[in-house]
C-alpha cells in the first residue's frame, strides 16, 4: 500500500494505480475525456492534469502512477481555469446541438460544459458550430458523425488495443485530424467486426447505435443489467428499455467477464425480442393449419395427448428436449417434468450436438466435464493452444482475452485449425490439419514432448494414473507418420510441441472442432492427455478449456437435462442419488438412462417414440441430416413445441406454446466458465406469452403434480438443495456477482480453477487413444471435405440474429468458403451459385473464394435456412457421447 | 603488392601538386556549385592540366557559396567565393596557369588575416571541426584528422562507467533544444534493465532556418557515427538508428557511404576493433512531419506507426523503441563526443559558461550580411554573433529583432543584444536555445506578422493529438491573423496571453509547450506593435498587406535617399508615372500623381520606399 496526500487528505491506496484511480477511490473526481479503463493511457485531452509537488509541469492523472508521500492537488484555481479553457476550446470545435443529439444526457462533454458553466465561447473560429463533415451512415449498425468527434482517440485505440481489428485510424494531422477507415471505405469493407466497442467508449455523440436512433434517450430509458442470451461467454449487458421495447444494449466496464466489451450479437442483436414474428398466443394445428387458442385449450390438449401416449405406449414413448437457451430454473423444471411427471429419462438437449464429448471425455479423465479455468486467466497464459475453436467469431469476448494475452502480455499462440481463422494472424505457429485427424496430431505433439524429455514427470507421478499405456501408443505417432495422416509438416509439429511443453503455463482452448466428430470423445481424451503430460492443470494460466457454445448449455447440462444424469451430474443408475431425488420429488424414478437427441429422432422414425415435447430448440436446422430429422418428427403421433418464434421445427408441431425471451423473465444462466449469473426481466412478456417455467408448472399441474414455486428464486433454492455443486448458490448472493461452481455451501466463494488441489476424481486418468479416420472420407463421387460452423455475425439457427435488422442487413445469406485453387479448378468465381451435394442431400449456395479454406475443404455456416448446411452433414455418431460428426463429411462441389 | 602501392602513391603525390576543392554541401549545390565543379573539370581537361579536384562540404559561409578552394605549392590555400561557371576560366587561368590570385574574389587566404577571416577566427569549432575541410565521402580523410581514435581509446582503455563519467564531467547538454545533460541521459539508459537497448540519432531537423545538423551530416558524417558508437558502447546498445528527414537527400547519401565505409574498415559490425562490442547503424527516413523531431514521436515513427508523441514517463531510457531502453540524442550532441573523449572533459568544460559548457552551432539567416553556420562558445553574446561574426544587417538597415530557437523559440530585441547565449538566459528572456536557428530581422519586419509566420508553422505541424495544441494553436493563429487584418479587438491581447500560457502548461509534448513562444515574446517586447494593429489599425512596418491596403488612403509614400541605390526599378513599375528623377540625381515620388498602389513598395529591393 502507498500513502499519499490528495487535496490535503491522507489516502492509502494499492501500489501501481494511477492518481486518477487513487482519487476516484476516495471520491475525488478528476475530469477526463480520453480515459477508458480498458485502454492504455493516452494523455490527449489534458483535462486530468494535476499538480504534484516536486514534479516537472502538470502530470496527467490518468497516466501518473502514485508514489509514496506524493502530494497531489486536483482542484486548484489554476487547474480549474485551465480545464475550463480546454473545455472551451473543445466546444469551439463541436456543434452545440445537444437538443437533438442522441447522446444528450450521457455525454461527457455536455457534463463538463455544464460543470464549467460554459454559456459562451470566446473562440469562434473554423468548424465552430459548423457541419464540416458528412455523417457516415454507410453501414447498418454504427453511425459516425465526425462533427461531434473530439479526437480523444478512444475508438481508434479500442479497435486496435482491445479488438485488434484496426478498422479505423487517424488521418491527416493537427486541426485537420479526422478518424476514418482506410481510404474512407465503408466499415463493411474493412476488418471491422462490428463489436461496437468504439460506440461503447465514445464519450460524446460521434458514434451512436444506428438502430436505436430516435428511440429514446438515456433519461427516458430504464436500464437493467442482465446476461447476454447468445454464446457461452456470459457477458453482462445493460439493457435500455422504453415502453416495453428494448431501445439499445450497452455495456459497463464494471460488470462481468466482458468488462464493458461486447460482440456484434450482444450489442446489436436485440431486435428479435420485440420482433413482429414473436408468438403471442398458443397455436393448435387443425387440418394442417395453426389456429390461435387459449392457454387452457392448448395445455389441456397437450395433457390429453401425452397422457394417452403414456397410458398406451408407456412413459418411454415420450421424450423431451430441453433448451440450452433457457434458464437453469427452466431446465431444472423440464427435466423434473419428464422424469417425475412423465416418468422417463428421455430428456436431452442440444449439448448433445456440441459438447457431449467434452462432458463424457473430461468426466472420464478429470472427473468433471467443464472448463477447468476462468475466462479472466487466459490472459495469464504464456502459451495458448487453440485447437478446433474459431474463438474470435464463436466466442468473441474470450477471443479478446486471447488477443490481450498475445498483444499485450507477450503470450505465444499456437493455432491448430484446418482453416486460416482470424487468430492465425496473431499466432506464432499455425498447424493446418486435415479435418478429422486431431487425435493423430495431438498424439504427434505428445510423441515429440516424450522424445525430447519435456514431460512433467512429477505431475504425472503425483497426480495421474495410466501414463504407461499412453506412452506406448504415443510412441507410434512420430511427426513423420502424423504428417502423412494430417498433412502437417513434421518440423512444424515439433516446433509447436516444444513451444507448448516448455511454457511455464500453457492453456488449451478447444471447441466444436474437437467435439463434433465421430471420434469426439477420443479427441477430448487426447487433449486431457496432453495437458496432464505437461502438468498444465490446476493453475492460473493453464488448464483445459472447452468453450461452450450457447448462453446456458453449461447450465442445461448442470441441471441434468441429459438422459443419464440428474442435476449436478449425479448418475441416475446410482442408487443413492436416485433415492435422494425420489424423496425430494416424492415419486418413483426410472433407473435406466434415456435416449439422446439423435437417438430420439431415430426412435421416432422407427415408431418407438410417439410424442416429443421440445422447448426452445430447433433441430430442423441444428441437427445433422435434417431430411432424416424431418422424417422422424413427421412420424410422431404428437409434437409440442414451446418457443418464441414459429421455427422450422415449430411448424411441424401439433401444438405450439409461446414462451418468452431472456428479456421477459428472471432466472440464471451458467456460462462456459461455470459462472452462474442472473438474468433480469427487463420488459413484460409480449401478448399472452408466458415464462417457460410457468408453462411447465401449469402442464405439470394438469398431470396432478404441483411444482409449487412462485418465483425463479425458489426454483434455485430447490436446485441448491439437491445439487451439491450448486449448494451455496442463491439469488441473494447472485445480486452483486456471479458464482462459479462448485460452490457447495453459502460461505463458499466459488471455484475459479478446477482441480487445483487434486482432480475431482482423485487422480487424473490417462486414456490411450489411437487415430480413427472420420466416418466419411472423400472419394471419387464426393471428392472434397465439407466442414461446418458458425460465423461472427450470426448465431446458431438464426432465429435471433436473423430477426435483428442491422445484423441481417449486414449479412443476409450464407456462402460456401472455397480455396481459390479449388475454385479455379471448378471454374467457380466469387458470388457464383454453387451446388453442394452429399450422400444425404444437396443445397444451393453462393461461393466466397477465400484462402481461409484450405485446398480440398469447403466451409458452410449452419445459420441459414435457405442454404441449410445440415441438409448435408453426416449423422454418424461418436459411440460414447452420441455426438454427430458435423465437422467432416464428403461433398461434391459444382457450379449450380 | 608493395610495388603497386608505391607507384600509386607517387602518382597521387604528383597529382596533388594542385588541389581544387569545391564546396558541395546543399548550400553550395543550391548556389550552383555542381555546375562550377563540371566547369572546372572541363577546363582542366581542355587545358590538359593535372590537378586533383575534390569536394568538401559546407564550411559555414553559406553567404559566399559556391566556394572554391585552390591549393598550389606557390600560393598555398586560397578560397574564392560567389564563384560561377563563367568565372572559372579567368580564375584558373590567372591562379593556376599564371600563379596569380584573383584578389577581388578571394574570401580566405592562407596566412592573411584579411578578407572574411573574421568570420572563422571568432568561432570555436568542435562540432564543425572537419566541415568544409575534409571530403566527407572519404573515410581516410576523417581518420587522418584523428577520426575513430576516440572509439579506439574507449574500447581499449575505458569501461562503460568511465565513458559515462567523462561525458557527465564535460557538462555537455543535449543540443536538440531541451538541454538535458547528456551524460545523465546515457546513465539512465545504461542503468535501465533489459538485454536489448537502442540508441537513436535524431536528425529530423525541422525548424525553418535551421541547418546545423544537415551541415554536420553532409560535412562530417563519421563524427556522428563515432559519437553513436561511443554512446552504444556506454549504454550497452548494439543497434543505432539515425532518423533523418527525407528532405536531406545529400545527408542520407553521405551517411550511407559513411556507414558502408565504416563497416568495411571494421568500425561497425561485429567485434569492433577486435573487442566484444558489436554495433550496427540503420537509417530511417522521416516523412516530413516536424513533430517527429520530438523523441517519443520519432520513436513511434520508427516503429512504423503514426508519428505522434507519447506520454512520459515512461521515458525512452526505460521504455523506448519497441518498449526497449533507448537513448536519443541529436546530431550535434553526438558530433561533440569524440572530441570530448580525445581532448578530455576538462578541456571541454573549460569552454562556455557555468551552466552551459562547450560550444553551440547556430545557423544564422534572415536580414544578415553573412548568413551561414557559426559555432561559438556558449555564453557568447548575441551582439558578437550578429554584428561581430555575421557582419550585421544587410544594407545597414536598423536591427529590429532576432528569433532564436526556431518556431518554438522567441524574439529578442536590441535591448537583449548584450545577453550571453546560454540555456537559462534565453529561457528567462522568453526565447530558447532550441536547436540553434537564428533568424535576424530588420525594421522592415512586422513582429505580429513574424509571430503569425512561426505560429502558422507550428499550428500546421501539430500532430493533433492533444487538445491545447490541436485547437489552441489554431485559435491563437486565428486571433493573430485577425489582428494582422485589422480586425483585432482590445480583449484579444489578454485572450492570446491566457490561451498561450494554458497551451504552454498543458500540451503533451515540447511542440505544443513551446508553440506559443513567438507570440508571447513578441507580445512581451513588441506589445506596442500589436496595439498599433488593433487600436491604430496600422502595421508600423507596412508588412501586413491587408492592413496596409486598408489604410493606404491615409499614407504618403516617400523614397529614403539613404537607402535608395538609384536603381530605377520603382520607375519601371510605377503605372501612374509618379516617380520622377534620374539615376544620377536620384528619385522622388510626386504625391499628386501617386495612386498608392504600393507597387514601388513591394518591388524596391532596398526597402527604400517608406510610408508616413
Amino acid at each position: 500500500m502507498i500513502t499519499l496526500t490528495i487535496d490535503g487528505n491522507k489516502v492509502h491506496v494499492p501500489e501501481g494505480i494511477t492518481i486518477l484511480e487513487a482519487a476516484k477511490s476516495v471520491g475525488i473526481r478528476i475530469p477526463n475525456l480520453c480515459n477508458d479503463k480498458r485502454l492504455h493511457p493516452f494523455g490527449a485531452c489534458r483535462l486530468c492534469l494535476v499538480e504534484v509537488e516536486g514534479a516537472r509541469g502538470l502530470p496527467p492523472a490518468c497516466a501518473t502512477i502514485v508514489s509514496q508521500d506524493m502530494v497531489v492537488r486536483t482542484n486548484t484555481e489554476q487547474l480549474q481555469s485551465l480545464r475550463k479553457n480546454l473545455v472551451e476550446l473543445i466546444l469551439s470545435d463541436h456543434p452545440l446541438d445537444c437538443l437533438t443529439c442522441e447522446q444528450s444526457g450521457n455525454c461527457k462533454l455536455q457534463n463538463l460544459a455544464y460543470a464549467f458553466k460554459m454559456d459562451s465561447n470566446r473562440f469562434v473560429g473554423e468548424h465552430f458550430e459548423g457541419h464540416y463533415f458528412s455523417v457516415d451512415d454507410t453501414n447498418p449498425l454504427i453511425l459516425r458523425d465526425n462533427n461531434k468527434c473530439i479526437l480523444c482517440g478512444r475508438c481508434v485505440r479500442i479497435c486496435e488495443e482491445v479488438e485488434t481489428a484496426n478498422a479505423i485510424g487517424f488521418a491527416k494531422r493537427g486541426f485537420e485530424s479526422v478518424i476514418t477507415t482506410p481510404y474512407g471505405a465503408p466499415l463493411q469493407e474493412t476488418p471491422c467486426e462490428f463489436c461496437g466497442q468504439c460506440v461503447s467508449t465514445c464519450p460524446v455523440g460521434a458514434l451512436t447505435e444506428k438502430m436505436s436512433l430516435g428511440k429514446g434517450r438515456v433519461w427516458e430509458c430504464e436500464q437493467v443489467v442482465t446476461t447476454c442470451p447468445y454464446c457461452g461467454c456470459g457477458c453482462q449487458l445493460v439493457v435500455h428499455t422504453k415502453d416495453n421495447q428494448i431501445v439499445k444494449v450497452t455495456s459497463d466496464v464494471k460488470y462481468g467477464v466482458n468488462k464493458g466489451n461486447l460482440c456484434i450479437k450482444g450489442r446489436f442483436g436485440f431486435d428479435f425480442v420485440n420482433h413482429p414474428d414473436r408468438l403471442k398466443t398458443p397455436l393448435i394445428k387443425k387440418n394442417g393449419e395453426f389456429i390461435e387458442a387459449s392457454w387452457d385449450e392448448a395445455l389441456d390438449l397437450v395433457h390429453k395427448k401425452l397422457s394417452e401416449v403414456k397410458n398406451k405406449n408407456g412413459p418411454n414413448a415420450i421424450g423431451g428436449l430441453s433448451s440450452a437457451k433457457c434458464t437453469n430454473e427452466e431446465n431444472y423444471l423440464m427435466q423434473k417434468f419428464i422424469r417425475a411427471v412423465i416418468g422417463t429419462n428421455n430428456v436431452d438437449h442440444c449439448a448433445r450436438l456440441c459438447h457431449a464429448s467434452t462432458v463424457a471425455g473430461l468426466a472420464k479423465a478429470f472427473g468433471s466435464g467443464a472448463m477447468t479455468n476462468s475466462i479472466g486467466d487466459i490472459a495469464d497464459s504464456k502459451v495458448i493452444l487453440v485447437i478446433g475453436s474459431n474463438t474470435t467469431e464463436a466466442h468473441p469476448i474470450i477471443g479478446l482475452e486471447v488477443r490481450k494475452a498475445v498483444k499485450h502480455r507477450g503470450a505465444k499462440l499456437i493455432v491448430i485449425d484446418p482453416r486460416k481463422i482470424r487468430l492465425v494472424e496473431l499466432s506464432t505457429i499455425w498447424l493446418s490439419q486435415r479435418p478429422g485427424t486431431d487425435v493423430a496430431v495431438i498424439n504427434g505433439l505428445m510423441n515429440v514432448i516424450l522424445e525430447e524429455g519435456l514431460i512433467n514427470k512429477k505431475f504425472i507421478g503425483d497426480c495421474t494414473i495410466g501414463f504407461d499405456e499412453v506412452e506406448k501408443i504415443v510412441k507410434k505417432y512420430t511427426p513423420e507418420m502424423v504428417e502423412k495422416i494430417s498433412g502437417i509438416q513434421a518440423d512444424d509439429l515439433r516446433q509447436a510441441a516444444r513451444l507448448f511443453a516448455e511454457a511455464s503455463d500453457a492453456s488449451i482452448i478447444y471447441s466444436m472442432g474437437i467435439t463434433q466428430h465421430s471420434t469426439g470423445t477420443d479427441n477430448v481424451l487426447s487433449i486431457a492427455n496432453l495437458a496432464m503430460l505437461t502438468g498444465n492443470i490446476g493453475r492460473p494460466g493453464a488448464g483445459v478449456n472447452p468453450l461452450r457454445g450457447q448462453n446456458n448449455v453449461q447450465g442445461a447440462c448442470d441441471m441434468g437435462a441429459l438422459p443419464n444424469v440428474f442435476p449436478g451430474y449425479q448418475k441416475i443408475d446410482n442408487e443413492d442419488a436416485r433415492k435422494k431425488f425420489e424423496e425430494k420429488w416424492k415419486v418413483k424414478l426410472d433407473d435406466k438412462p434415456g435416449l439422446t437427441v439423435v437417438e430420439m429422432i431415430n426412435a421416432a422414425r422407427e415408431g418407438k417414440l410417439k410424442a416429443l415435447y421440445i422447448m426452445g430448440e430447433n433441430p430442423m436446422l441444428s441437427d445433422p441430416d435434417i431430411n432424416h430429422v424431418k422424417e422422424g418428427l413427421g412420424a410422431l403421433d404428437f409434437l409440442v413445441v414451446q418457443d418464441i418464434f414459429l421455427t422450422e421445427t415449430a411448424r411441424l408441431a401439433d401444438v405450439v406454446l409461446p414462451g418468452v425471451s431472456f428479456a421477459e423473465k428472471n432466472g440464471t444462466f451458467t456460462n462456459t466458465e461455470r459462472r452462474v449469473q442472473r438474468i433480469h426481466k427487463v420488459i413484460e412478456p409480449l401478448g399472452e406469452a408466458k415464462e417457460d417455467r410457468e408453462i411447465i408448472s401449469e402442464l405439470s399441474r394438469r398431470f396432478g403434480y404441483e411444482m409449487n414455486h412462485h418465483t425463479a428464486g425458489q426454483i434455485m433454492d430447490e436446485i441448491a438443495s439437491v445439487t451439491p455443486s450448486y449448494g451455496g448458490i442463491n439469488y441473494q448472493r447472485l445480486k452483486t456477482r456471479g458464482l462459479q461452481w462448485p460452490c457447495p455451501d453459502s460461505d463458499h466463494p466459488g471455484t475459479p480453477i478446477l482441480h487445483s488441489q487434486q482432480f475431482t476424481c482423485g487422480k487424473g486418468i490417462f486414456h490411450p487413444v489411437g487415430y480413427i479416420a472420420p466416418a466419411e472420407e472423400p472419394d471419387k463421387d464426393y471428392p472434397m471435405i465439407l466442414t461446418t460452423g458458425r460465423i461472427l455475425v450470426h448465431y446458431h439457427t438464426g432465429t435471433m440474429t436473423r430477426r435483428s435488422k442491422g445484423i441481417e442487413e449486414l449479412c443476409s445469406e450464407g456462402c460456401v468458403e472455397i480455396n481459390p485453387k479449388d475454385a479455379d479448378k471448378l471454374k467457380i468465381k466469387k458470388d457464383d451459385w454453387v451446388k453442394l451435394t452429399t450422400r444425404r442431400g444437396e443445397i444451393k449456395i453462393k461461393a466466397k473464394v477465400t484462402r481461409r479454406s484450405p485446398v480440398g475443404t469447403v466451409f458452410v455456416a449452419f445459420h441459414f435456412s435457405e442454404s441449410p448446411a445440415n441438409a448435408l452433414t453426416n449423422s454418424a455418431l461418436d459411440p460414447v457421447a452420441k455426438i454427430p460428426e458435423f465437422k467432416v463429411c464428403a461433398v461434391r462441389v459444382e457450379r449450380a | 603488392m608493395a610495388k603497386t602501392t608505391k607507384t600509386k602513391t607517387t602518382k597521387t603525390a604528383k597529382k596533388s601538386n594542385i588541389k581544387i576543392i569545391v564546396g558541395l554541401g546543399t548550400c553550395g549545390v543550391a548556389a550552383g556549385a555542381l555546375d562550377v565543379y563540371k566547369e572546372i573539370e572541363s577546363y582542366l581537361k581542355t587545358n590538359k592540366i593535372k590537378a586533383e579536384v575534390t569536394q568538401t562540404s559546407c564550411i559555414g559561409m553559406c553567404y559566399k557559396e559556391p566556394l572554391v578552394e585552390l591549393i598550389t605549392p606557390e600560393t598555398g590555400s586560397v578560397t574564392y567565393g560567389d564563384v560561377t561557371p563563367k568565372k572559372i576560366s579567368r580564375l584558373l587561368d590567372e591562379h593556376i596557369v599564371k600563379g596569380q590570385s584573383v584578389d577581388e574574389w578571394i574570401v580566405l587566404k592562407e596566412g592573411d588575416e584579411g578578407y572574411e577571416r573574421n568570420f572563422l577566427k571568432k568561432q570555436y569549432r568542435i562540432v564543425l571541426r572537419n566541415c568544409g575541410r575534409i571530403n566527407p565521402e572519404k573515410i581516410d580523410e576523417y581518420i587522418k584528422n584523428n577520426g575513430y581514435k576516440a572509439i579506439e581509446k574507449v574500447l581499449k582503455e575505458m569501461n562503460r562507467e568511465q565513458v559515462i563519467e567523462e561525458v557527465k564531467k564535460s557538462g555537455l547538454r543535449g543540443r536538440g533544444g531541451a538541454g538535458f545533460p547528456t551524460g545523465l541521459k546515457w546513465e539512465f539508459a545504461y542503468k535501465a534493465e533489459g538485454e536489448k537497448k537502442y540508441i537513436i540519432c535524431n536528425a529530423d531537423e525541422g525548424d525553418p532556418g535551421a541547418f546545423m545538423d544537415r551541415a554536420v551530416l553532409e560535412g562530417d558524417p563519421h563524427s556522428v557515427l563515432e559519437g553513436m558508437l561511443i554512446c552504444g558502447y556506454a549504454v550497452g546498445a548494439d543497434t543505432g538508428y539515425i532518423y533523418v528527414r527525407a528532405e536531406y537527400p545529400l545527408a542520407i547519401k553521405r551517411l550511407k557511404i559513411a556507414i558502408e565505409e565504416a563497416a568495411k574498415r571494421g568500425y561497425l559490425g561485429k567485434n569492433i576493433l577486435n573487442s566484444s562490442f558489436n554495433f550496427e547503424v540503420k537509417i530511417k527516413e522521416g516523412a516530413g512531419a516536424f513533430v517527429c523531431g520530438e523523441e517519443t514521436a520519432l520513436i513511434t515513427s520508427i516503429e512504423g506507426r503514426r508519428g505522434t508523441p507519447r506520454m512520459r514517463p515512461p521515458f525512452p531510457a526505460i521504455s523506448g523503441l519497441w518498449g526497449k531502453p533507448t537513448n536519443v540524442n541529436n546530431v550535434e550532441t553526438f558530433a561533440n563526443i569524440s572530441w570530448i573523449i580525445l581532448n578530455g572533459a576538462d578541456k571541454y568544460s573549460a569552454i562556455g559558461t557555468e551552466k552551459g559548457k562547450g560550444t553551440k552551432v547556430f545557423s544564422v539567416s534572415g536580414k544578415i550580411k553573412r548568413g551561414g553556420l557559426i559555432e561559438v562558445p556558449i555564453g557568447t553574446t548575441l551582439r558578437e554573433i550578429i554584428f561581430g561574426i555575421a557582419g550585421g544587417i544587410r544594407e545597414n538597415i536598423e536591427f529590429k529583432a532576432v528569433q532564436i530557437g526556431g518556431p518554438t523559440g522567441g524574439c529578442l530585441t536590441q535591448d537583449q543584444l548584450g545577453y550571453p547565449i546560454d540555456y537559462e538566459t534565453l529561457i528567462s528572456a522568453g526565447a530558447a536555445m532550441g536547436s540553434g536557428g537564428m533568424v535576424v530581422m530588420d525594421k522592415t519586419s512586422c513582429m505580429v506578422d513574424i509571430a503569425k509566420f512561426f505560429l502558422s508553422f507550428t499550428q500546421r505541424e501539430s500532430c493533433g493529438k492533444c487538445v491545447p495544441c490541436r485547437i489552441g494553436t489554431k485559435r491563437m493563429l486565428e486571433i493573430v491573423t485577425k489582428i494582422t487584418r485589422g480586425q483585432g479587438e482590445e480583449a484579444d491581447i489578454d485572450l492570446l496571453k491566457t490561451l498561450a500560457e494554458n497551451i504552454k502548461i498543458s500540451s503533451l509534448c515540447g511542440l505544443g509547450q513551446t508553440a506559443p513562444n513567438p507570440v508571447l515574446s513578441t507580445l512581451r517586447y513588441f506589445g506596442a506593435e500589436y496595439e498599433a494593429h488593433i487600436k491604430g489599425q496600422i502595421c508600423p512596418a507596412n508588412a501586413c498587406d491587408e492592413l496596409v491596403a486598408l489604410n493606404v488612403d491615409l499614407l504618403f509614400f516617400k523614397i529614403n535617399p539613404n537607402l535608395c541605390k538609384n536603381c530605377g526599378l520603382c520607375v519601371k513599375h510605377c503605372a501612374s508615372g509618379a516617380i520622377e528623377g534620374s539615376k544620377e540625381e536620384g528619385y522622388r515620388i510626386d504625391e499628386s500623381k501617386c495612386t498608392k498602389c504600393r507597387v514601388c513598395l513591394t518591388k524596391c529591393p532596398f526597402k527604400a520606399i517608406e510610408t508616413i
